[in-house]
């Protein structure tokens, strides 16, 4: 699915120069599920918005399919994003004057899906994360843990191949964030997606059948076999 | 989604619309204020003119004033030996003392681009009466006839008291205005209303007939069927007419033949009353008389408003000088402000539209909902700004505040003999003053620019917001703002 070759990225604010990525190489197969961990400021989401086709690397290679997203356009880009990837935030990111019907509608939208229709598996998705009930509900009417049960309805209902998620339980209490992991790798298991996950969640990364570590800027991965 | 979207950021985040469309209806209010208002002194203006010179008058054509004007006084012959008896004897004096030939009316009419030209003849009659007991007759109140320039307002009809050594007269002015009753569409009675009785027709050219202004009616009790005696010849009153500004252009009127007898003055005029078939020509319409029709002086309305002072004029140049600034200036100001707080409204939805385009969002739709959302707070604005205009509008007009305007800049006319200008069109005035009530019309055209604005602003809004919308990245769905 995914082969990174080389990549680096390094921001640049004024004179300041920021090596956020330094030669990354990374091969994650179809299917597959990658925890990221690593301390804070180590490039974590930096890597994750390379392989989302975000933002581009400075060097290297980030081939998805064989299709190398650090070269493409930016509207063939948009399109990649629109039609492959799911992409679950920390702070989930909904549109705070948009109810979680329409928040998951907005990912049907770039791929021009009759409206009858996108509102139609808006409400599948958002049924499949047991939220039913609240198809017309803002953000500010739910809980964290419902807030990001509709990102992950938003993420999910254009049926991508890749699930990236930045801390996706970062926000939420301890319970909650039981519920969304077990939530989300139920949704792994089921749709056979490819999963990459960045989280501070030690007992996620004990059981993660690969763990990648990043310090500033420098990846190293462990793999094992799940007990 | 383009419209649930928007109609959703409208209505949650009203306060935020409501700041902007408050900017742009502050400005746009004003425009349409200060447009209305300087229409009104426009109208005003014309007002004033019309006064002057009667409706659709473009412009006229006087002899062009002549160093030494052959300045006649007027003299009186009395029997001095029938003393202790009552006299009467009128003097019809040609205003100004400078005479067109009427044929001038037909040259000025063939110029170019002139629908219609018309002559008439304005008289001043000096009527003295009263008994006269052998003595010396000291004529007028020094300068009350001399030079008709030189006499006070001519409001009223000047009246001096004449007592020359055992004689006792009275000394009356008044104007007259000989009409080319062939066409009255044009000239100081077009101006007027007949208000009883009938008004002059083309079948009147031979006979003596009159009309007389409602005022001087009014001040010498002259009725529909009263006699008029002029220089000894009856005229029989046939109307009263009432001038449409309240101050009339002559205090009687004749047929123009008639007026001509009465001045010794065969086939002369004083004046041509010029309409130009297109406001655009005026200015060559005026090259060309004073060109192909030598030794007149053409006066247009705009060389007669420039003579205009008093407050009208003051005011009206504070609403086409300070006021157009003012609002210019106001407008772009809420232009700007629009337009930044737009952009600050984006800067505040950065992580917001960075998810859009996270999620695959083209750059342009994003832009476009942004766009959408400035041109409705646009025309928001546009809608409470026309609200807020016409407000002041019908504030200004409830007040009508009194504007006066003073004509002919207050006898400062100098050499005092010649026609001065426009001065030998009407009366004798050298100066004269018209108050005229304020008013503030708005126009369809003011609207439709109040609507144009508001568009214009949005869009001025909305390009500032968007621009920064579509400079965004997806990476900014992670940025930390709040
Ligand atoms: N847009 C940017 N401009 C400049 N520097 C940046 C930018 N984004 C990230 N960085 C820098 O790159 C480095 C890696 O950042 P990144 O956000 O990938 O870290 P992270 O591992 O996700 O940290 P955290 O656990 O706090 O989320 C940091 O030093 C950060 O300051
Ligand atoms: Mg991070």
């Amino acid at each position: 699915m995914y082969q990174l070759t080389g990549v680096t990225k390094r921001y640049r604010r004024g004179k300041d120069t920021v090596d956020a990525l330094r030669g990354i190489d990374l091969a994650i197969a179809d299917g597959d599920q990658l925890v990221i961990q690593g301390p804070t400021g180590g490039g974590k989401s930096t890597l994750l918005q390379m392989l989302g086709g975000l933002d581009r690397p400075t060097n290297g290679s980030v081939l998805l399919d064989g299709t190398d997203l650090a070269r493409l356009g930016e509207t063939r880009l948009t399109r990649v994003r629109a039609q492959q990837i799911g992409f679950i935030f920390q702070s989930f990111n909904l549109i705070p004057t948009l109810t979680a019907q329409e928040n998951v509608e907005t990912a049907l939208v770039p791929l021009g899906v009759h409206p009858g229709q996108r509102r139609q598996q808006a409400a599948e998705a958002l049924e499949s994360v047991g939220l039913g009930e609240r198809l017309s509900h803002l953000p500010s009417e739910l809980s964290g843990g419902q807030q990001q049960r509709v990102a992950i309805a938003r993420a999910l209902v254009k049926q991508p191949k890749v699930l990236l998620a930045d801390e996706p339980t970062g926000n939420l209490d301890e319970a909650t964030r039981d519920d969304i992991m077990s939530l989300l790798e139920g949704l792994w298991r089921d749709r056979g997606l490819t999963f990459v996950i960045v989280t501070h969640d030690s007992a996620i990364a004990k059981r993660a059948p690969r763990l990648a570590t990043i310090r500033k800027g420098t990846l190293t991965v462990r793999e094992s076999t799940p007990s | 989604m383009f419209f649930t979207y928007l109609r959703r950021e409208l209505r949650r985040r009203r306060k935020a619309a409501l700041v902007v469309a408050l900017g742009l209806a502050l400005g746009i209010g004003l425009v349409i204020t200060v447009d209305s208002v300087s229409s009104g002194m426009d109208q005003a203006q014309g007002k004033v003119l019309k006064s002057l010179y009667g409706l659709g008058t473009d412009m006229t054509v006087t002899k062009a004033a002549s160093a030494a004007s052959a300045t006649t006084r007027p003299q009186f012959n009395f029997n001095a030996n029938s003393s202790g008896s009552s006299q009467s004897s009128d003097r019809v004096l040609v205003q100004g003392f400078q005479t067109l030939a009427s044929s001038t009316a037909t040259e000025v009419g063939a110029q170019p681009h002139v629908a219609k030209a018309v002559g008439g003849l304005n008289l001043q009659v000096l009527k003295i009466n009263g008994t006269f007991t052998q003595g010396q007759f000291q004529p007028g109140q020094g300068s009350g006839q001399g030079s008709s320039q030189g006499g006070p307002g001519g409001g009223q009809s000047p009246q001096g008291q004449v007592r020359g050594g055992g004689a006792q007269f009275d000394a009356n002015s008044y104007s007259v205005y000989g009409v080319d009753v062939s066409d009255l569409t044009l000239g100081p009675l077009s101006s007027s209303k007949i208000t009883s009785g009938a008004g002059l027709t083309a079948a009147d050219a031979k006979a003596a007939d009159a009309v007389v202004d409602a005022s001087y009616a009014k001040q010498n009790k002259i009725a529909v069927g009263s006699q008029l005696t002029i220089k000894g010849t009856k005229f029989k009153v046939v109307g009263i007419s009432t001038a449409d500004s309240g101050d009339a252009a002559a205090d009687v009127y004749l047929p123009l033949s008639r007026a001509q007898t009465l001045a010794d003055a065969k086939d002369k005029i004083t004046t041509v009353y010029v309409k130009a078939s297109d406001s655009q020509q005026i200015s060559a319409v005026k090259s060309a008389i004073q060109k192909d029709v030598p030794g007149t002086t053409v006066t247009t309305s705009a060389d007669l408003a420039s003579t205009v002072s008093g407050s009208l004029s003051t005011a009206s140049s504070l609403a086409s000088n300070v006021g157009r600034w003012l609002s210019i200036a106001v407008l772009i100001a809420a232009f700007l402000v629009a337009g930044l707080l737009t952009s600050s409204a984006v800067s505040r939805r950065v992580r917001e539209f960075g998810t859009l385009k996270a999620l695959g969002w083209k750059s342009g739709r994003v832009t476009r909902q942004v766009m959408g959302e400035a041109l409705v707070n646009g025309l928001i604005g546009g809608a409470l700004g026309i609200a807020l205009g016409l407000a002041g509008a019908y504030a200004v007009t409830a007040i009508s505040p009194t504007l006066t305007a003073q004509l002919g800049g207050g006898g400062s006319a100098p050499g005092g003999g010649g026609p001065g200008g426009f001065g030998g069109g009407a009366r004798q005035a050298a100066a004269r003053t018209v108050d005229i009530a304020l008013t503030a019309p708005v126009s369809v055209a003011t609207i439709v620019l109040a609507v144009l604005l508001a568009l214009g602003g949005g869009l001025i809004a909305g390009t500032f917001g968007g621009w920064r919308a579509s400079r965004l990245r997806p990476a900014d769905a992670l940025r930390r703002v709040e």
